[in-house]
């Protein structure tokens, strides 16, 4: 029976895995190794800025220990959202440690590189002929947003990766594309059913998430066969069990029975779960309902300002009772003294231990607390501006007057020195959406690279 | 009872940047029942608690592991200006004082 196996190295490219997971999943035959790197969970900064999430000596620890083996069992290496956004400085930032490595290790490949940018002119067009629709719960788009729109991406599927790996390139660095693209493109390729291919992507990309005890940070090997997959954790001390897998479906996802991917619904009703070794989960029943019309996601994210920050504990309960009135009193102090600098800022009080966690949905407790701590953000159109505006705030909160006041030599415990931080760039989710590519031309193709 | 005290799993997370789910996870299938047949534990009742309308809550079932998930729409999008939670990771409150 045709069969197909590989490894997922770990849950986020930089995690980390136990070398002795990689021991183990080369010990059998490998078709490919994947790894995910792509999430929007860190927030929108690290799209919008060009950073990564993970640090370029984790990602370099974790490929540098693949790379060769993979190299020399001539299986490709599939990395997927490459710098963990996926847009171009990311994508070029593990090319580069991916140079590194050669260099270090006097190896010799070839790197097929798919980016995933977008041109604003194409999102303005896209706007302009209502292609662009709100997905996952995010607001209409604001076409307005557009100038201040860094790195838009597409989340493309399986497709360029497959053309990608036609080149026979060692290794793929992909852009943005979908979490399961990563791990079911080479099983498409092949002719294995998609229902089952991305299904059990969906479970690969997290690494030995769906494993007890669970852990993104150590690695996956998935069976797939032409009516079932069995997913199996490399490391000896951990395992799978029907429910630990079944349970992964529910891992961020809106709905446990289905998700859905460009290629279409993946529908888990009929899925079954059978613990068929020690340690392993065989799946079986998933179903692809292919998607009637073609879309595409989009993530953009727009740039809001600088930020600063503040951060003070207090002990007095008349000021903690009275924080309020402190707030209400630096607001003023601050619009006064920075008036003649910049009218363009914004601040916000985050108390916590009263209500900055879930101020906006419950009422404050009835009992104040001993002791609260004071976050103050400012968000201005540059660093200093917002270092400005927090240094002004700062000052007014230690000396601000509320009724009651015995501790008037100060309202504040700052825990540093200096007691502001500059929180650099500021951005939020502007492009969450779907495209309706119906009769668009958007191509993702794959650049070639030697590196050595 | 309060759900965060009969539920062995009460959390939330980010089901995208716009989107939070709140798993409620039971040992029991009598719990896992009683939460369900709560009057309570309704769209109409747990949508005022997260300051949203009824047709955006979806409660999900998986009763082959007694979970139950509820999807929520985000206050704010997640890291935008005016969040408080990034991951969405401490929204399972107001939820979880919801007595049944």
């Amino acid at each position: 029976m045709k069969e197909l196996r590989y490894l997922s190295l770990c849950g986020m490219l930089g995690y980390g895995y136990k070398p002795v997971s990689l021991e183990n999943a080369f010990a059998e035959k490998l078709d490919f190794i994947g790894v995910d790197a792509g999430s929007t969970d860190p927030g929108p900064y690290y799209l919008g800025s060009g950073k990564s999430f993970v640090k370029e000596l984790q990602m370099k620890r974790d490929l540098a220990l693949v790379l060769k083996r993979a190299l020399e069992k001539k299986i490709p290496l599939i990395i997927g959202s490459a710098g963990g956004s996926g847009a171009r400085p990311h994508t070029d930032r593990v090319v580069k440690v991916l140079q590194e490595i050669a260099a270090e290790q006097q190896l010799k490949f070839k790197a097929a590189v798919i980016y995933s940018d977008l041109e604003k002119s194409f999102l303005e067009k896209m706007a302009a002929e209502g292609r662009i629709s709100p997905c996952g719960g995010a607001p209409e788009f604001d076409a307005d947003s557009i100038p201040r729109i860094c790195n838009p991406v597409a989340q493309f599927g399986t497709g360029p990766i497959i053309e990608a790996l036609q080149t026979g390139a060692d290794v793929i660095v992909s852009g943005r594309c979908c979490d399961t693209a990563v791990f079911a493109a080479f099983p498409i390729m092949k002719g294995f059913p998609a229902g089952l291919a991305l299904h059990a992507a969906k479970i690969a990309e997290c690494g030995a998430l769906c494993a007890r005890p669970a852990g993104a940070n150590d690695s996956l090997v998935v069976t797939l066969r032409e009516d079932s997959f069995t997913v199996a954790p490399p490391d000896p001390e951990r395992k799978c069990t029907p429910d630990s897998v079944a349970a992964h479906s529910l891992y961020e996802q809106p709905d446990p029975y289905c998700f859905y991917e460009p290629e279409g619904m993946i529908d888990m009703r009929n899925s079954s779960f059978e613990q068929t070794s020690p340690r392993g989960v065989t799946v079986r029943g998933t179903l692809l309902r292919p998607a009637e019309k073609e879309t595409l996601k989009l993530e953009g994210a727009a740039f809001c300002g600088f930020r600063s920050i503040t951060i003070a504990g207090l002990r007095d309960p008349n000021a903690i009772a009275n924080l309020d009135a402190i707030e209400e009193g630096v607001r003023k102090a601050v619009a006064i003294s920075i008036k003649n600098i910049t009218e363009e800022y914004s601040l916000r009080f985050l108390r916590y231990g009263v209500d900055a966690v879930g101020g906006r949905l419950e009422a404050p407790a009835a009992i104040p607390p001993r002791e609260a701590a004071l976050v103050i953000e400012a968000i201005a159109p540059t660093q200093d501006l917002a270092d400005t505006a927090i240094s002004l705030a700062r000052s007014s909160a230690l000396h601000q007057q509320f009724p009651n006041r015995k501790s008037t030599a100060g309202n504040l415990a700052f825990p540093f020195s200096p007691s502001d931080f500059k929180g650099g760039e500021v951005y939020e989710f502007a492009l969450y959406h779907l495209l309706d590519m119906e009769g668009v031309e958007l191509e993702f193709k794959p650049v070639i690279m030697e590196i050595c | 009872m309060k759900i965060y005290d009969i539920a062995f799993v009460c959390r939330s997370k980010n089901a995208g940047p716009f989107q939070l789910t709140v798993d409620l996870m039971f040992k029991e299938k009598s719990e896992y029942d009683k939460v369900l047949s709560s009057p309570n534990f309704t769209p109409e009742k747990i949508a005022p608690l997260y300051r949203t309308t009824p047709d955006k809550v979806q409660i999900k079932l998986f009763e082959r592991i007694l979970t139950v998930k509820v999807v929520l729409p985000r206050l704010t999008g997640s890291g935008s200006p005016d969040d408080t939670d990034v991951y969405g990771s401490q929204q399972h409150f107001p939820l979880g004082d919801l007595e049944v």
